[in-house]
């Protein structure tokens, strides 16, 4: 099935470029609507064929897996939910595998979020993945839910000296210090690890100025496609690494995958989105180049007379 | 009165929160100071949520154009802060997380927010491919050159591109096309992006420094003097 439908999204998609490739040496444009027909072919027919590739991890990726596996058992990492409904299509897959990935590993984990809606999206996270697949884990001893406060880079400011002052109970009203969690840590510097996994304001950037840069604590990223470019000169003195776009992800759940037998079966919508992904590259590749020749021929149509 | 009291307020704390960084007994001052920012923050929902009500019940009322889709924005805003304010169909009660599994708030946002978020961010893989068939044009060095560089991180950031050039050599690894991806960000990409990043901060040090002394005034709604 999945050979079939390689060859049929293939032979469509080819056919129509070639049609418009010939159609452009006289000097057309494209209209808009067909470049949206062919998109709309490229992202529904791998999803419709279940169309996947395997990845390698790049440095970039394996070194925030890297820093997972040589933490020892029982570090403290800290995943803060800085997206919002719109983004989590794209970064959601990265905060879902930190997390199995942490507690696969023995590590305690804290959920929170530097953005309003991240809340939401944290406790979906304990609801549809740690809750079934680490039912051993005990909310408040292996992992806590910290929630949302309002205030961007200034809540970082704050609990980078004291995380009481700004948080005095999780999301459930249970106070900090009755968690077993909680025990020994008074603030950021505490963390083993952080992870801002969004792409907005505030991000990842923030968490570089006001935490991981004055705290000198390790923080690794994960950002939406469009945002990775300008992450990227953090990387790799303040960012120990980070995932770009659906790609990172997708790199990310096969090193999961490679490493950890219990997790062949998880699901990877990183890897299973690769394969709209790769099709509208190669789309826009195509119209590109196809741009390209009718703007050449038009030029020369026009020089010729 | 009105304008010297707002700016001796911005000179303590500017000055309180730039001592803060470089004095630890004024460190402090200026945790206390970040609180005080976080407390304020918190009334910016009151100031958005008021503002979205005030705005939108007046084009109601004057049944401006298209008053009808501020109907709607009206009555989800109510509903949800309803669902979330007073914790609707919540399992856990009032104490319990606004976001529990199975509350109206959590149904609402996972069911109606999420996809309706995630549609509105998909369409832009549409416009992008109608704009890069526009604007990537090789028109001289310059565009070519972006040309050239959107096609590798465009091929880099497929599985084609290892399977295209991953039969080349781990010493020569650099050439490889996910590698060249990544060096276009980490190399020419962090040049640019940190040349920006020192201009931003370069402009953010004397804007503050305009506030903290009271030059730059626009901020209390009067001209600067």
């Amino acid at each position: 099935m999945n050979n079939i439908g390689i060859i049929i999204s293939v032979v469509i998609i080819v056919l129509g470029l070639l049609w418009l490739a010939i159609r452009s040496l006289t000097g057309r444009e494209v209209e808009r609507r067909i470049i949206f027909l062919f998109m709309g072919l490229a992202v529904s027919l791998p999803l419709i064929f279940n169309i996947t590739f395997s990845e390698k991890a790049t440095p970039v990726v394996r070194n925030i897996f890297n820093k997972i596996e040589s933490l020892p058992a029982g570090s403290r990492i800290l995943i803060s939910f800085d997206y919002g409904p719109s983004m989590a299509p794209e970064v959601e897959p990265m905060s879902n595998a930190f997390i199995r990935h942490s507690l696969a590993k023995g590590h305690k984990v804290i959920l929170m979020g530097l953005w309003a809606t991240g809340q939401s999206l944290s406790a979906t996270a304990v609801q549809d993945i740690i809750k079934p697949e680490f039912p051993d884990k005990i909310d408040g001893v292996d992992y806590i839910n910290i929630g949302y406060k309002a205030g961007n880079q200034g809540v970082l400011n704050v609990i980078i000296t004291d995380f009481r002052k700004m948080y005095a109970t999780d999301v459930n009203g249970v106070n900090l210090d009755s968690v077993a969690i909680f025990k020994g840590i008074k603030s950021l510097r505490d963390m083993d690890l952080m992870i801002s996994v969004g792409g907005g304001f505030p991000g990842v950037k923030e968490w570089v100025l006001f935490a991981a840069d004055p705290g000198n604590i390790p923080l690794a990223g994960g950002s939406a496609a469009v945002s990775a470019p300008t992450y990227y000169p953090y990387y790799p003195r303040q960012l120990i690494g980070l995932l770009g776009g659906i790609k990172g992800a997708a790199e990310y759940e096969s090193e999961i995958k490679k490493h950890y037998p219990r997790f062949a079966d998880m699901p990877t919508p990183g890897i299973k989105m690769m394969g709209p992904q790769t099709l509208a590259h190669l789309i826009v590749m195509a119209f590109i180049v196809i741009g390209n020749l009718s703007f050449f021929f038009a030029k020369r149509k026009k020089i010729d007379g | 009165m009105k304008r010297n009291i707002p700016v001796a307020i911005t000179f303590i704390v500017g000055t309180v929160l730039i001592l803060s960084v470089f004095f630890p007994p004024v460190e402090r001052m200026g945790e206390d100071f970040s609180i005080f920012f976080d407390i304020i923050a918190v009334f910016a929902f009151f100031l958005g949520g008021g503002n979205l009500l005030r705005i939108h019940s007046d084009k109601i009322y004057r049944k401006q154009k298209d008053w009808g889709f501020s109907v709607v924005t009206v009555v989800g805003f109510c509903f949800m802060l309803a669902a979330g304010l007073f914790k609707l169909w919540n399992p856990g009660g009032i104490a319990a997380d606004v976001a529990a599994p199975g509350s109206l708030f959590q149904l609402m946002y996972n069911w109606i927010f999420n996809p309706l978020g995630a549609t509105m961010y998909a369409l832009l893989a549409f416009y992008v491919a109608s704009a890069s068939y526009r604007a990537f044009r090789a028109k001289n060095i310059d565009a070519t050159i972006l040309l050239v560089a959107s096609f590798i991180i465009l091929l880099g950031r497929t599985p084609l591109g290892m399977y295209a050039t991953g039969w080349i050599p781990e010493s020569f690894s650099i050439l490889q096309i996910p590698n060249m991806a990544i060096w276009i960000m980490v190399s020419p990409n962090l040049a640019g992006q940190r040349a920006i990043m020192i201009g931003i901060a370069l402009g953010v040090v004397s804007m503050s420094l305009r506030l903290i002394l009271g030059v730059e005034r626009t901020y209390l709604g009067v001209d600067n003097e």
